[in-house]
């Protein structure tokens, strides 16, 4: 299958990083929830790249950048349940306080069995307003540039898609077994010369930052780590 | 037919180094697409495109159309009206014609079906050829452009004898997926910016068709572009226009449309909208010919505001034409129009023709947020509902199903 691996080839050394994009090919699991309980029920047994998904894959859906939840699940308990509380509630998992995919699912459903014990009434969706649970399949595309050093990173930074950060920075800390995102795996191979810089990216939150912001994060601190006099 | 290069232009130069680099993987293969309808409609005007742009990136692919009579558009219209929820129990004679009429075709099609590796077939119509062509090497995908979220299920339980054995299906949004036993992708479909309908064209050309139309360009402009439907609410427009106009006495309104050849109730439809229509002056009823995407594109650009105050919608292309030309859109608070229709951002989403008559006016007397929601629905149309992005997930998941490709693939 010419063209075709099934992973992507790691960074090694100091080698260029070579810069690749993504898209997400959406797919129904046909699975849906219309009240609480559901909900839960679901979270037991989804397969666990659908609760990925929800937390990360949404992110090159179509939607704007300040959204006003970063989970479909805390998007829905206030919108389909109007359950503000839940909302909050779920609203402050952040899926990187844990290591495992099943680890996150024990804790949604901690949060909404809580809820659920707290209400009087389970809550419910009108019917036009379930969760249907999605998950996807990613398309990885050669953009044919290269990253030679780190010292283009600021000029190069820029110049990347969302959907390529997307890739380089959060799907690379599923496919990299040490968890981590693709420039701090490349700066690694420098050695101490950027270690600083590769800490600082490795703290960059997010979870909580929109696509851009991460982008722009990531243009600053190269641009002030590298380039201390012109950051301003 | 437009060069693919051209789309860089909009779409950008690595949107079309994607569709490249996924074609490379389908060169070689047969791919055929089959509806019922050659043109009218959005999936005659979506085929229209991708397959000419998928033939430029040296895909072999055709499009076919099957022939019916006038009881197999009335049985299908049917199928069409129940499964997007109406509780319509269709009579076994025209569901005899339904299967005749596709085994007919299977006798005409049967042997470009059988050898071609990929084999799309849009929407219900054509769905029992499947198991009419036995020989088939390929794999089948169901694409379903319409809103199933609640079908009348006597009639889905029948279609879907049909398409459970489709190696896939695909429905422009997630909620309209109902359980079937394959993988079901979620594409939103797309317009072309390059077309007819949606190319920029200047302000002359604009004023002209409302000239023609004897429409007063000075004054404010509401406009529902679609066919005569029910479900595209076109009286529950008029009676918001009712409701506007007491506080903004020279709005005009513009209901324009074109028929489709498999939609027999569209005549009857167009007729009721007419009597509603008849004691107001400036309300201005267009029945257009199918070739009329050049009139479509300046009667968009002229107006104020758009809208497409559906009550059942598969995805509704008119609202994303109408945002690739800066307009806010009032839509129905239905189907694909909220994947759209960002209530607040690109316009806003409504209930009733109250709803949309309070949003007129809220509109017409902020000019300010006017502007900035086209502009925001502008750039959320080129991001997300280009020709471009459509024809890549079709490449896409082509390649998932011809490579049984599980989580990932990576192309060079």
């Amino acid at each position: 299958m010419r063209g075709l691996v099934s992973r992507a080839k790691k960074t090694q050394g100091s080698l260029p990083l070579l810069v690749k994009d993504c898209a997400l090919i959406t797919i129904a699991t046909g699975i849906r929830a219309q009240n609480l309980r559901e909900l839960r029920d679901r979270l037991e047994t989804i397969h666990p790249s659908s609760i990925y998904y929800h937390f990360w894959g949404r992110r090159l859906a179509p939607s704007f950048d300040q959204p006003e939840f970063n989970n479909d699940f805390a998007a829905w308990a206030r919108h389909g349940l109007h359950d503000s509380v839940l909302a909050e509630r779920l609203a402050v998992v952040d899926p990187t306080d844990f290591s495992t995919i099943e680890a996150l699912r024990q804790e949604l459903i901690e949060v909404i069995e809580e809820r659920l014990y707290e209400s009087a009434l389970v809550p419910w969706a009108r019917t036009d307003h379930q969760f249907y649970f999605k998950r996807s399949k990613i398309v990885v595309f050669d953009t044919k540039h290269h990253i030679t050093e780190p010292m283009v990173l600021p000029q190069m930074l820029p110049t990347l898609s969302l959907s390529s950060i997307f890739y380089h920075f959060i799907d690379a800390r599923r496919r990299a077994p040490e968890g981590i995102d693709d420039f701090s795996a490349w700066l690694d191979a420098y050695g101490e010369k950027y270690a600083s810089l590769r800490d600082e990216i490795g703290s960059i939150d997010l979870y909580f930052s929109t696509m851009p912001e991460i982008r722009e994060r990531l243009v600053h601190l190269c641009t002030h780590h590298l380039f201390p006099r012109q950051d301003v | 037919m437009i060069d693919l290069a051209h789309y860089a232009d909009v779409a950008g130069l690595d949107v079309i180094e994607h569709l490249r680099q996924l074609a490379a993987l389908l060169k070689g293969k047969r791919v055929i697409h089959v509806n019922s309808t050659q043109e009218g409609g959005g999936v005659a005007e979506i085929l229209e495109k991708l397959v000419p742009l998928m033939q430029q990136l040296g895909i072999d692919t055709a499009w076919e159309v099957i022939h019916g009579n006038e009881n197999f558009f009335m049985c299908t219209k049917s199928m069409h009206n129940a499964l997007q929820g109406n509780a319509i129990d269709i009579p076994k004679a025209l569901l005899n014609v339904y299967e005749e009429t596709n085994a007919h075709n299977a006798e005409r099609l049967r042997e470009k079906l059988e050898a071609a590796d990929i084999v799309f077939i849009h929407d219900p119509q054509p769905a029992p050829l499947f198991n009419l062509c036995p020989g088939k090497r390929g794999k089948w995908i169901w694409r379903c452009h319409i809103d199933i979220r609640h079908p009348h299920r006597p009639v889905w339980k029948y279609v879907r004898n049909f398409i459970k054995d489709y190696a896939a299906s695909i429905f422009s949004l997630v909620d309209f997926a109902q359980p079937l036993p394959h993988d079901i992708f979620v594409v939103p479909p797309s317009i072309d910016p390059l077309s007819e309908k949606n190319m920029d064209i200047d302000e002359n050309e604009v004023a002209s068709v409302y000239k023609e139309f004897g429409l007063d360009l000075k004054r404010p402009i509401i406009l529902q572009i679609s066919r005569f439907d029910r479900f595209k609410d076109p009286l529950g427009v008029i009676q918001a226009f009712q409701l506007a106009k007491k506080y903004i006495p020279s709005l005009q309104l513009v209901l324009a449309g074109g028929g489709a050849s498999d939609d027999p109730e569209g005549e009857i439809v167009l007729g009721e909208v007419r009597v509603a229509a008849a004691d107001h002056s400036d309300i201005h009823v267009l029945a257009l010919p199918p070739n009329a995407d050049r009139t479509i594109n300046a009667l968009q650009r002229g107006a104020d505001i758009v809208l497409q105050k559906s009550l059942r919608e598969g995805f509704g292309l008119t609202v994303t034409e109408a945002m690739w030309k800066g307009k806010p859109v009032i839509g129905g608070d239905t189907g694909g129009i909220r994947l759209q229709v960002i209530d607040h951002h690109t316009g806003f989403l409504v209930n009733s023709p109250e709803g949309a008559a309070l949003r007129i006016r809220y509109l017409l007397s902020h000019r300010d947020r006017l502007e900035a929601m086209g502009e925001k629905a502008r750039e959320f149309a080129r991001d997300n509902f280009l020709i471009t992005r459509h024809l890549r997930d079709y490449l896409a998941l082509m390649v998932v199903l011809v490579y049984n490709v599980e989580e990932r693939i990576e192309l060079s």
